[in-house]
């Protein structure tokens, strides 16, 4: 059974179709014009100031988020560490949310912030007076800190759990103060799940086009939204090619960093 | 004093995932054909919509089908690849895996539009059939990486044995090997499906206009005004996704208790 190497081959035909050939096409689309003659053009266009402030914005409101994400993830993780609870009933609660269908979610905090929607009932009830998000960089935020949480909870979660606790008792006996625990031996056995974690909340969250569209109304132009508008409302797909592989260097850019980042927290360690 | 912060927080962070789906959830009873905080009484009529509309029901059956067909399809390729993969010298598996990476840690978006290109290049035009392979191809990584490792593990000497004994080829892997590897072959078919159920952006640049899934349904009809069904939809998949975890659960901590009872033994 294992010589039959042909066994790969409808596989392997697969990928030819569907991933190396597509790939090449976009290459191709963002290196010709109209009329199939090479130019450049299409990857210059992302310096028209419109393309531009979506690609910053992109990448400022992604990272925001990642950061948010982590900053509310770490801690829920190493608290879910010590106490202990059923760990299938953890995954549980967390994989819920996730398999929602993401657009309802989405949609779900379109309604609570709505000038007559839940949140403002609440507070106008306190005499807090009202929140006036929808529309704005930060209700987009929001939406993209609640999609990608669980991804950045999730692996999280799973390496801190298998951390053997006899380490975080050996350096508590060594006199490690409960910072200088987390710091020293939690964080740095942690690493391998927070990259998993931030690689899944970055490159969504940057690429995105239906949060932004949903919770930013028009008004929030992501790099993903022009991309998606030339493809599907009458641009030009040469120009939204360029676009697109202008964005995977800058995502590529991003893990590079991330993965270097990743061996100096590696590195302190040893 | 510690212990109530620690609870809090925990507490804080489930609300924050959990409150707008309630509010959903409750929503959809309420009689206003806009979904808003204001309760207008209790109704099921929503609910009624959703399953009266011939718009809804043939999204959901698309959904349903593509998935059920890309991760069967995923599943049965997969599985062979990873039998050829194991006949491929070290160098050309590392090139495999290299490749079935690509799909997972490109942008979806990327995907979409190459795949969108590519049927454009090749004169195809989209169908149920363009969906369906797109399906297919971001299906077949979960498969292959399911897969291969359980039949790493079984190694080759069960088969041999079976052929030893007077198996042909095919009764010794659908006997010997293809059981012991079936954990794998579960788990990739059902994170298959669970993918291309939940796809929205793929799919949304590989169909065409007048053939929706429920993703994309959800998506069109949310351009024009969220109505209150939309409110029900998500109660009726809230539901589902509850049950399909629940049994999960259920099953796996069967599973373990199981391996336990075994091991003790």
């Amino acid at each position: 059974m294992f010589k039959k190497k042909s066994l790969a081959g409808p596989y392997m035909a697969f990928i030819l179709c569907g991933t190396i050939i597509p790939l090449l096409a976009v290459l191709y689309f963002a290196l010709v014009d109209k009329n199939g003659s090479l130019t450049f053009a299409n990857l210059a266009s992302i310096a028209d100031p419109i393309h531009l402030k979506a690609l910053g914005l992109s990448l400022l409101l992604a990272f925001i988020c990642t950061v948010i994400c982590l900053l509310l993830a770490f801690p829920l993780g190493l608290m879910l560490r010590k106490s202990g609870g059923n760990k299938g009933f953890v995954i549980f609660l967390l994989i819920l949310p996730m398999w929602m269908n993401f657009l309802l979610r989405t949609i779900a905090w379109k309604i609570l912030l709505q000038k007559n929607g839940f949140i403002n009932m609440i507070l106008t009830s306190l005499g807090l007076g009202e929140l006036d998000i929808l529309n704005t960089p930060t209700a987009v935020v929001l939406g993209l800190v609640y999609d990608f949480l669980p991804f950045m909870i999730l692996p999280i979660y799973n390496v801190m759990i298998k951390i053997d606790n006899s380490l975080v008792e050996a350096a508590y006996d060594l006199g490690a103060t409960p910072f200088k625990v987390v710091k020293d031996v939690i964080l740095p056995m942690s690493m391998p799940g927070i990259i998993s974690g931030i690689t899944m909340t970055f490159v969504p969250a940057m690429t995105t086009f239906a949060i932004s569209e949903i919770l930013g109304g028009n008004r929030i132009l992501l790099i993903g939204n022009i991309i998606e508008l030339e493809f599907l409302h009458g641009g030009s797909r040469n120009v939204g090619s360029g676009l697109s592989m202008v964005m995977m260097v800058f995502i590529l850019i991003s893990m590079a960093l991330l993965n270097k980042f990743d061996k100096n927290g590696e590195g302190t360690v040893v | 004093m510690k212990k109530v912060g620690k609870f809090i927080y925990i507490g804080l962070i489930f609300l924050f995932l959990y409150l707008p789906i309630f509010t959903l959830v409750i929503l959809s009873f309420n009689d206003s054909k806009n979904p808003s905080s204001i309760w207008k009484g209790f109704t099921l009529r929503w609910f009624e919509e959703i399953f009266s509309r011939s718009e809804w029901m043939e999204a959901l059956i698309n959904t349903f089908v593509i998935g059920i067909l890309a991760a069967g399809i995923a599943t049965v390729v997969g599985v062979a690849a990873c039998v050829g993969i194991m006949a491929l010298s070290r160098r050309q598996r590392i090139w495999m895996l290299q490749l079935t990476n690509i799909p997972m840690v490109n942008a979806e978006i990327v995907t979409a539009i190459s795949l969108m290109l590519a049927f454009a290049m090749f004169g195809i035009s989209l169908s149920r059939g363009t969906i369906l392979f797109a399906h297919i191809c971001f299906c077949l990584p979960y498969v292959i990486l399911n897969v291969l490792p359980k039949l790493r593990q079984t190694g080759t000497l069960a088969y041999d044995a079976a052929r030893d004994l007077g198996a042909g080829p095919l009764k010794a892997f659908f006997s010997v090997v293809l059981p012991d590897i079936m954990p794998g072959v579960a788990t990739g078919f059902l994170m298959s499906f669970t993918m291309s159920v939940d796809d929205f952006v793929i799919t949304h640049f590989t169909r065409p206009s007048g053939i929706n899934t429920l993703s994309t349904l959800i998506y069109s009809q949310q351009k024009v005004g969220i109505r209150t069904s939309l409110c029900a939809l998500s109660t009726l998949i809230f539901l589902i996704v509850l049950l399909v975890l629940l049994v999960r659960m259920f099953v796996m901590n069967r599973a373990a208790a199981d391996k336990t009872l075994k091991g003790g033994t």
